[in-house]
C-alpha cells in the first residue's frame, strides 16, 4: 500500500499545455503515471501528443472530471493564476490536489487552503513542493522517479532537494510513499497528517521526517508522534546556521525571535523518542539501523 | 519585506486608519524644516528595523525646531543594534491618556489569520502575552470573510475596551485589515495604539511585513526597498535571479534547492569546528533545472566575495542534470581566467551523474575537486577555508 497515492490514481494536469506542464507531464507519464488529461482554460476540445499519448485538454477542471473520472489534479499554473485554479479543482471536488507552483502570495493559499477545508472534499498538497511518489504506483509532481523503487520507508518533507538526497541515500530499501507538503508558510498537508497516515498503512514500517526552520510544524508533529505513532521515526531538520530575519529561500524558512529554530524543533522531536541526524547520511543510517534491527 | 516606521504610517493613512502629521529627514536641517511645518512639539524617532530604539535613545521629544535639529543630529548616524539610522521621522507629540496593541497577522499553526487586541499596549507585547496572557485577545479571522464589523466588535469586547473608545477601535480594525488585505501583509500591528486626552484614537507606531511573493500585483511596493541596507554582493545576485544570502563565513555555498542548500549551510558548519571553527561564507540556492548559465552567473559571486577562501558546490540532480552543472562550472573558470584563486570542492550525485564527473575529470581545472559523499565535501571545503 502507500498513502494519499496509488497505482488506481488517475491525474490531470492545469496547466499541461505550458511549457513547466509540458515537461513534468511527459516525465510523470514516463514513469507510469496514469495521466488522463490536461486543463487550460480556452484551450478546451484541442489534444496533445506526449510521446504518443493523446491527451485531451479542458477548459475546466469539472469538464475534465466529468470526461476522464479524475480523482487527482496537479497544478502547474503560474502564481498569478494558481488561486483560481486551485479553487476551481476544490469546486470539483477533486479527492487530491498536488500545487506545485512556486511564489503564491500566502493570502491566495490562505484563501484556497480555508475554501478546501470548508468544501471537506478536498486534499492539498503544497504550494511551493515537489509533489508525491508512490515508488512503482504513481508519481504527481517533480520528484524524479528513477532514485528509488518501492520499499518499507515513509518520507514527509518540506524540502524538494532533500526528499530526493534522502531517497537516494535509502534507494537500496526503497519507499512506499514520499510526500513533499512544500516550503510556505500556509500548506495543505501537514507532517501531521502524513504521519498520521503513514501509521496507519500497514506496509510502511518506519517513517523519516525533513523539517525545516520557521514556524512550529515540527514541534506540533513531535507532539503528535508521542501521543499517535508507534512506529520508528527518524528525523532532520536543516537550518541551524541560518540567521534570524533572514529568508532562505522557502517562504516559510525564517527565523522570527527565539522561535521556530532548528536546534527547538530538534529538541521537541527527540523528546518525543524522534532519532534526529546530524546529516542527511547521518539521518539516512539511524534509518538504517532501525530497518536492520 | 518589513516596513520601516513610516512607510506603515504612510500606508495606514492612505487606507484611513487614523495618524498623526509626520515628515522624514536624512539631516538636522530636513528635521528642523519638518518640525516647522509640523508645528508645536515634535517627536525625533530613529527609523530602524529592530526593536529596542526607545531604550537605544533612539526616540526623543523635541520642544521647538531648533530641538529638532538638535535631537535630529545626535539620532542620525547613530547605530542601533547593528542598524545605522539614516533616516528620522518627525512626528507631532500627542497627550497620551491610554496606550493599546493591535495586530492582525498570519497564523501559520492555523493556517488562516489572527487577530490580536489588549488595552496594555504601548509596552513589549510578548511580555504581555507571556506574563499575562488574559490581557491579550486572540480570535481567528477567516481568509474568505475576513474581518466584518461583527468580528471587529467581538475582539474589541473580548479585550475590554472602555466604552468611550469602543466604536473607534472598531473602525480602526475594519481599516487595518483593508491595509491587511489589499497590500497583501503577513503583518500589521499598532503599538501603541493611543487614546488622546481629547478622546481620539490614534495609531502612533506601527509595523507592516509584506509578502514578497505578492509584489506581482503591487508594484508600488518596489519603492519601499531599502536598497541602502542591500548587501552589494546581494544586489548583484539579485539582478541574475539568484536566491543569495551573505553570511559572515569562508565557505562559498553553491546548492539546488532551499532545504538542500540550508542543509549544506550546516553541514559545512559542523565540519568547520574541526577546522579552526570556519563557517558558511552564503546561501545560494541555484534552483531546479539550473542551467549552465545559472550555475556560472552563480559562481561568479561567490568567488567575487573576498571573504570567501574555498567553494563548496553541493548539487543533487534531481530535474537539474549534473552534466549542465559541470559544464556550467567549467565555463565559469573560462570565463573568469586568472580571476578564479579560490578552490572549489564539487559533489554531484543525482540525474547524470556519470556524464557531469565526466566533464569536470576532462577539464582537469587545477582549482576543482570533486568529492564522492556531501559530508567528504563539506569537510574537504572546510579544511581548504581553514588554511
Amino acid at each position: 500500500m502507500s498513502i494519499f497515492l496509488n497505482e488506481s490514481s488517475t491525474v490531470i494536469v492545469q496547466g499541461m499545455t505550458g511549457s513547466e506542464g509540458t515537461k513534468h507531464t511527459r516525465r510523470m507519464l514516463a514513469s507510469g503515471t496514469k495521466v488522463v488529461g490536461g486543463v487550460t482554460p480556452g484551450k478546451g476540445g484541442q489534444s496533445v501528443d506526449i510521446d504518443g499519448h493523446q491527451l485531451p485538454v479542458f477548459n475546466s477542471v469539472s469538464e475534465a472530471i466529468a470526461a476522464t473520472k479524475a480523482n487527482v489534479s496537479v497544478v502547474f499554473v503560474p502564481p498569478k493564476f494558481a488561486k483560481a485554479a486551485v479553487i476551481e479543482a476544490i469546486d470539483a471536488a477533486t479527492p487530491l490536489v498536488v500545487v506545485i507552483t512556486e511564489g503564491i502570495p500566502v493570502h491566495d493559499s490562505a484563501s484556497f487552503y480555508a475554501h478546501a477545508l470548508a468544501k471537506g472534499t478536498t486534499r492539498i498538497i503544497g504550494p511551493n513542493c515537489p509533489g508525491i511518489i508512490s515508488p512503482g504506483k504513481s508519481n504527481v509532481g517533480i520528484i524524479p522517479a528513477d532514485i528509488t523503487g518501492s520499499g518499507p520507508i515513509g518520507l514527509v518533507s518540506k524540502s524538494g532537494t532533500l526528499t530526493y538526497q534522502m531517497m537516494y541515500e535509502l534507494r537500496d530499501i526503497g519507499f512506499s510513499t514520499a510526500v513533499g507538503i512544500g516550503g510556505d508558510p500556509v500548506i495543505g498537508t501537514t507532517h501531521i497528517d502524513c504521519l498520521r497516515a503513514f501509521q496507519d498503512d500497514p506496509d510502511t514500517k518506519a517513517i523519516v521526517m525533513i523539517g525545516e526552520i520557521g514556524g512550529d510544524a515540527e514541534e506540533r508533529a513531535a507532539a503528535f508522534i508521542s501521543e499517535y505513532v508507534t512506529k520508528p521515526v527518524v528525523g532532520y531538520v536543516a537550518g541551524f546556521t541560518a540567521p534570524e530575519g533572514k529568508t532562505m529561500g522557502h517562504a516559510g524558512a525564517i527565523v522570527s525571535g527565539s522561535s521556530g529554530t532548528a536546534q527547538g524543533k530538534q529538541d521537541a522531536l527527540e523528546a518525543a523518542g524522534v532519532k534526529v541526524g546530524k546529516t542527511p547520511s547521518e539521518t539516512a543510517q539511524l534509518m538504517r539501523a532501525i530497518l536492520e534491527r | 519585506m518589513d516596513l520601516f516606521e513610516y512607510q506603515a504610517r504612510d500606508l495606514f493613512e492612505k487606507h484611513g486608519v487614523p495618524v498623526l502629521a509626520a515628515a522624514i529627514a536624512h539631516t538636522a536641517d530636513e528635521a528642523e524644516a519638518a518640525a516647522k511645518k509640523i508645528g508645536g512639539k515634535v517627536v525625533v524617532k530613529a527609523q530602524v528595523k529592530v526593536g529596542g530604539r526607545g531604550k537605544a535613545g533612539g526616540v526623543k521629544l523635541a520642544e521647538d525646531p531648533a530641538d529638532a535639529r538638535t535631537k535630529a543630529g545626535a539620532i542620525l548616524g547613530m547605530d542601533i543594534k547593528g542598524h545605522t539610522v539614516r533616516t528620522v521621522m518627525i512626528a507631532a507629540a500627542a497627550p497620551i491618556e491610554s496606550e493599546y496593541y493591535l495586530a492582525i497577522l498570519l497564523d501559520r499553526s492555523n493556517r488562516t489569520f489572527l487577530l490580536m487586541a489588549s488595552v496594555s499596549g504601548g509596552m513589549d507585547i510578548e511580555e504581555v502575552a507571556h506574563t499575562a496572557p488574559e490581557k491579550l485577545a486572540k480570535i481567528p479571522v477567516s481568509a474568505i470573510e475576513g474581518i466584518t464589523l461583527a468580528k471587529a466588535q467581538e475582539i474589541v469586547s473580548a479585550a475590554q475596551f472602555p466604552a468611550d473608545v469602543a466604536e473607534q477601535v472598531a473602525q480602526v480594525l475594519l481599516k487595518l485589515w483593508e491595509v491587511f488585505q489589499s497590500e497583501d501583509a503577513t503583518l500589521v500591528e499598532v503599538n501603541p495604539l493611543v487614546k488622546t486626552k481629547d478622546g481620539k484614537v490614534i495609531a502612533l507606531d506601527g509595523k507592516i511585513t509584506l509578502d514578497d511573493n505578492a509584489g506581482f500585483r503591487h508594484l508600488d511596493h518596489e519603492a519601499l526597498i531599502d536598497h541602502a541596507a542591500t548587501n552589494a554582493l546581494e544586489a548583484a545576485a539579485k539582478e541574475k535571479d539568484l536566491n543569495y544570502v551573505k553570511l559572515e563565513g569562508e565557505v562559498g555555498i553553491i546548492g539546488n534547492g532551499a532545504g538542500l542548500v540550508m542543509s549544506t549551510l550546516d553541514v559545512v558548519a559542523y565540519a568547520g569546528e574541526k577546522h579552526g571553527g570556519v563557517r558558511p561564507a552564503n546561501f545560494l540556492d541555484i534552483g531546479g533545472g539550473a542551467s549552465a548559465q545559472v550555475m556560472a552567473d552563480g559562481l561568479s559571486i561567490i568567488l567575487g566575495d573576498k571573504d570567501v577562501k574555498s567553494v563548496f558546490v553541493n548539487v543533487f540532480g534531481g530535474i537539474t542534470a549534473c552534466d549542465a552543472v559541470a559544464t556550467g562550472i567549467v565555463q565559469a573558470l573560462e570565463l573568469l581566467g586568472n580571476k578564479a584563486t579560490k578552490p572549489i570542492v564539487v559533489r554531484l550525485d543525482g540525474n547524470n551523474v556519470l556524464e557531469g564527473r565526466a566533464i569536470l575529470n576532462k577539464a582537469a581545472h587545477p582549482l576543482i575537486e570533486q568529492a564522492e559523499t556531501m559530508d567528504g565535501a563539506a569537510n574537504r571545503a572546510a579544511e581548504l577555508a581553514a588554511k
